[in-house]
């Protein structure tokens, strides 16, 4: 294929220049509310709450997780937070982020879905609608048209080829992922944006595209390299040692997380930009072989950790302004089960993770593990709306009203109370 | 001029129900569309053939002998620990499997441009997407498609009942939701772990028991409880493969290890008891209790109404007309889900022939109908597999039991367009001069063929360029 890198190396230009604006606005920027940054991590599969943040305290958690418990002192143990709580060791990063007060850890919440389908819950926790499929957009994008003038004219970018739920709707969104797009020549794309004139989807489609791609970043190249990498690595033939193999194998996924993370910061840390960015991750489905302190489980907790590093680094001064929520459909049962996983549950745990966040704290009306308090007799029994968290941050953080939330932005959700003080004042 | 309903039904025929019209081929579709389809419903579907395929038993069997070797290996170095991560690392899977998985897909998409039974092809990676393994679990990259192969392929011109027994022994069903281990907490193996292992305990997971009734049968608002998939879980317990590497424990049981990547029915994992599953009993009887489940399972208007209209939507439309989806249920209920009947159901639907274009293309509609198109040549294997990845849907990879999503908003992301144009640019520099846009447009679309991508392709500077615009024109887009 005959690449011609002439868009790219303008691409590359005008962004160190878009960059060297971005230092000398800044100042002035810093009390705008409009300087606000969101971003959503939506963990796909059901991220182990017990196990990211494990209650090593409670006195029933040992022997309900068996061998996949982690322990309180000693190589591999939970890295301490307060009250009876924990985070999984390959959580680094958002441990010292504790430290600095940039994280909110929330144990023990759901979304209102009550079953057991990730599919059916992922839905819900993306429509933002109490019944699974009933709506075809998103919170996020309600949310993002439910700004006051002015600030709804911000778009939104979903990382990933195509968009999901949450980002859909009547706001603009653009998706993007790492495209080899600079292989068209503009003439033919002309052509092809003319032809498209009578086709309204494909024609703003195509528009967006174009768009998201001339605000790439650097992070771009950066991702093509990773994605040809990782392309590689699923396809090569040649005979390696297990230990490479393994070595690369975790690189690439701690590396394609943070790529990502990086490509997101790219767009979002532009003064003309995107304010909201969404990324989807998968592989938190643990039936089988879970793993402790090591293993399946801990590779993907190492790689979200070193996404959400590359994400603060390459934002710098913008990551003040920014607050992320890390999100998945619902917990996973409070025992482990015969194949030393776990199966669907409820009570699950989330993150809010940035500069403007009100940290250092884990939020949590504890329930505890004895099988009394267990909702269904094997479910973490939620105790707090992950709705209230995302109204709490839509209110405070980009300054949705408040009227649109109970009902545009979340149907029907006037008893779920944002939660106040999760925005650092 | 508008064209009739008549005159686009060719066009619907070869490129919604099929796999895209191939150069000539529309002129004898126009005959009788749906007849063209009908036909192609005759008799069982073709075997597949190309290098490297191998029976899944085979390839299984010799993991699980590499298995055999890493644990005498391990016994040899004392290393008692039990860390299944480096029993996985030792065992190399990723280079046996990676071979079975490129020769499986490329064979799959060689067969797919190529068929003259375009509509039997498009139907068996239907329901391969139904009951759908992804190949991002490490244990099923080289069982994936010979899944389809041995489970599903022989079966899409039968009834579901066989469809669905057959998909839910085969081992990578199995493997990927995790059935092969599962035990009954009453079982003889559960009880005799308990007196031997320390603190391990044995137990049920529910994972595969749950899909089934959510993903592949009832659907989610089948009217089934907790307690329905938890039972289910357990009279599915012993769902098992053969020659699995926790045999040397079993054999003080006296226990048979059956056939090494053969589906076996291991007893002693099983739950014993009559199970009440959706207030019907089931007696006592070994594998046979959960089979009958699956039976009754596959005739439930739950069943009926969800696979029905799964199938209205891959075909028809994003949200299918209500009244052909009770058509094909009916037709359903009254076969004893003979599928032949449900598919001429949907066929003979006048609905499903009124609007062109009602599907936006997945990525891999979208390059087969290209291949097909152009006549692209395959190249080596691993190359030609890469546009599946480039343009986002690697092969056997939909990432989750649900399978690839199947409407428009799931596929037509800006950054999808893109890669979908620029692939498209760069097949077309490809084959250059070798095919004459103007010429193949009216032949590939026929009455669906817009004036305005007619005229461009006209108006184009190169023989590339009106190909790529033929590929990128919005009918091209979709089917």
């Amino acid at each position: 294929m005959n690449l011609k890198y002439s868009r790219r190396s303008f691409l590359g230009t005008s962004l160190f220049a878009g960059a060297s604006t971005l230092m000398a606005s800044r100042l002035a920027l810093a009390n705008a509310p409009t300087d606000a940054r969101f971003v959503f991590v939506l963990l796909r599969g059901a991220l182990d709450g017990l196990s990211a943040v494990p209650p090593v305290g409670d006195p029933e958690y040992a022997a309900l997780r068996g061998q996949i418990a982690l322990a309180r002192n000693g190589e591999g143990a939970a890295l301490p937070l307060e009250g009876p709580f924990g985070l999984h060791p390959a959580l680094k990063f958002l441990h010292d982020s504790y430290a600095a007060k940039e994280l909110a850890v929330l144990p023990a919440i759901a979304s209102p879905y009550r079953e057991r389908s990730h599919f059916d819950a992922q839905n819900v926790l993306e429509s933002g609608d109490l019944r699974p499929h009933g709506s075809t957009s998103g919170w996020i994008n309600r949310a993002l048209t439910a700004l006051p003038a002015g600030k709804s004219r911000e778009a939104g970018v979903a990382l990933g080829a195509n968009v999901p739920l949450a980002m859909r709707g009547p706001a603009e969104v653009a998706s993007w992922s790492p495209t080899k797009v600079a292989a068209l020549d503009d003439a033919t794309l002309a052509r092809i944006t003319d032809l498209y004139a009578r086709d309204p989807l494909l024609s703003r489609r195509l528009a967006e595209a174009l768009e998201s791609d001339a605000i790439a970043s650097e992070a771009q190249t950066a991702a093509d390299a990773e994605s040809a990498d990782v392309a590689m690595a699923m396809t090569a033939t040649k005979p390696e040692t297990v230990v490479e193999r393994d070595a690369k194998a975790k690189r690439n996924y701690n590396a394609r997380y943070a790529e990502t993370a990086r490509a997101a910061a790219g767009f979002l840390k532009r003064e003309d930009g995107p304010r909201v960015a969404m990324f989807d991750t998968t592989g938190w489905d643990t039936h089988a072989n879970e793993g402790g302190a090591q293993g399946q489980l801990a590779l993907r907790l190492r790689g979200l950790d070193a996404a959400m590093a590359a994400l603060k680094e390459s934002l710098g001064p913008v990551w003040r302004h920014t607050v992320v929520l890390v999100a998945t459909e619902f917990g996973r049962t409070a025992a482990i089960n015969g194949t030393r996983g776990t199966d669907h549950g409820t009570g699950a745990a989330a993150f809010l993770l940035g500069g403007a966040v009100a940290g250092g704290r884990v939020l949590a009306d504890w329930p505890g593990l004895a099988r009394s308090s267990l909702l269904d007799a094997r479910d973490l029994k939620p105790t707090r709306d992950l709705r209230t968290v995302m109204k709490g941050v839509l209110r405070d953080h980009l300054g949705v009203p408040a009227a649109a939330l109970d009902s545009k932005v979340f149907p029907d959700s006037a008893g779920a109370r944002p939660m106040d003080g999760l925005i650092r004042a | 001029m508008t064209p009739t309903r008549k005159d686009t039904a060719a066009a619907i025929a070869a490129n919604r129900f099929g796999l895209g019209a191939r150069p000539g081929e529309l002129a004898g579709v126009a005959r009788d569309p749906p007849g063209w389809l009908a036909r192609q419903l005759q008799g069982s579907a073709p075997v597949l053939t190309g290098e490297g395929l191998r029976p899944s038993a085979e390839t299984l069997a010799r993991v699980l002998e590499l298995r055999k070797q890493v644990a005498a290996e391990r016994r040899e170095k004392k290393d008692s620990s039990d860390d299944a991560a480096q029993v996985a690392a030792a065992l190399k899977l990723p280079a046996v499997y990676r071979p079975v998985y490129i020769d499986e897909a490329h064979a799959r998409f060689a067969h797919s441009i190529t068929t003259e039974r375009p509509f039997l092809e498009r139907l068996t990676q239907f329901w391969t997407n139904h009951f759908a393994v992804s190949i991002d679990k490490i244990a099923v990259l080289g069982l994936a498609g010979a899944m389809e192969r041995e489970a599903i392929r022989p079966r899409v011109t039968g009834h579901f009942t066989d469809l669905l027994l057959a998909v839910e022994k085969h081992p990578a069903m199995l493997l990927y939701l995790d059935n092969q281990a599962s035990i009954g907490p009453n079982s003889r193996a559960a009880r005799f772990v308990g007196r031997r292992g320390k603190g391990r305990k044995a137990g049920i997971n529910e994972n595969l028991a749950r899909e089934i009734l959510e993903l592949h049968t009832l659907g989610v608002d089948g009217g089934y409880s907790q307690s329905d998939v938890t039972t289910f879980a357990q009279a599915i317990s012993g769902w098992s493969i053969g020659g699995q590497d926790n045999s040397r424990k079993l054999a003080r049981l006296g226990v048979d290890n059956g056939t090494p990547g053969e589906f076996l029915f291991r007893e002693v994992f099983h739950e014993p008891g009559a199970k009440r599953l959706l207030g019907k009993s089931y007696a006592d009887d070994g594998l046979r209790q959960g089979e009958a489940i699956l039976r009754d399972l596959s005739m439930r208007r739950e069943t009926a109404r969800h696979v029905c209209t799964k199938l209205a939507r891959h075909f028809v439309a994003d949200d299918p007309p209500p009244a052909v989806v009770e058509r094909m249920t009916h037709a359903w209920l009254d076969s004893k889900a003979h599928l032949p009947t449900v598919y001429r159901a949907l066929i003979e639907s006048p609905e499903t022939w009124e609007q062109s274009f009602a599907k936006f293309k997945t990525p891999a509609d979208y390059i087969y109908s290209a291949y097909r198109a152009l006549g692209i040549p395959l190249r080596d294997k691993r190359r030609s597999l890469q546009a599946f990845e480039a343009l986002g849907q690697r092969n056997l990879m939909p990432g989750s039991p649900a399978g690839w999503p199947d409407t428009s908003a799931d596929w037509d992301g800006s950054s999808g367009l893109l890669k979908r144009v620029a692939w498209a640019d760069a097949v077309a520099q490809r084959m250059g001069d070798a095919r004459n846009a103007r010429d193949l447009a009216p032949q590939l679309l026929g009455a669906t063929l817009s004036e305005e991508t007619a005229k461009a392709i006209g108006r184009a500077e190169s023989g590339s360029q009106a190909l790529t615009l033929l590929l990128a024109s919005p009918e091209f887009m979709r089917r």
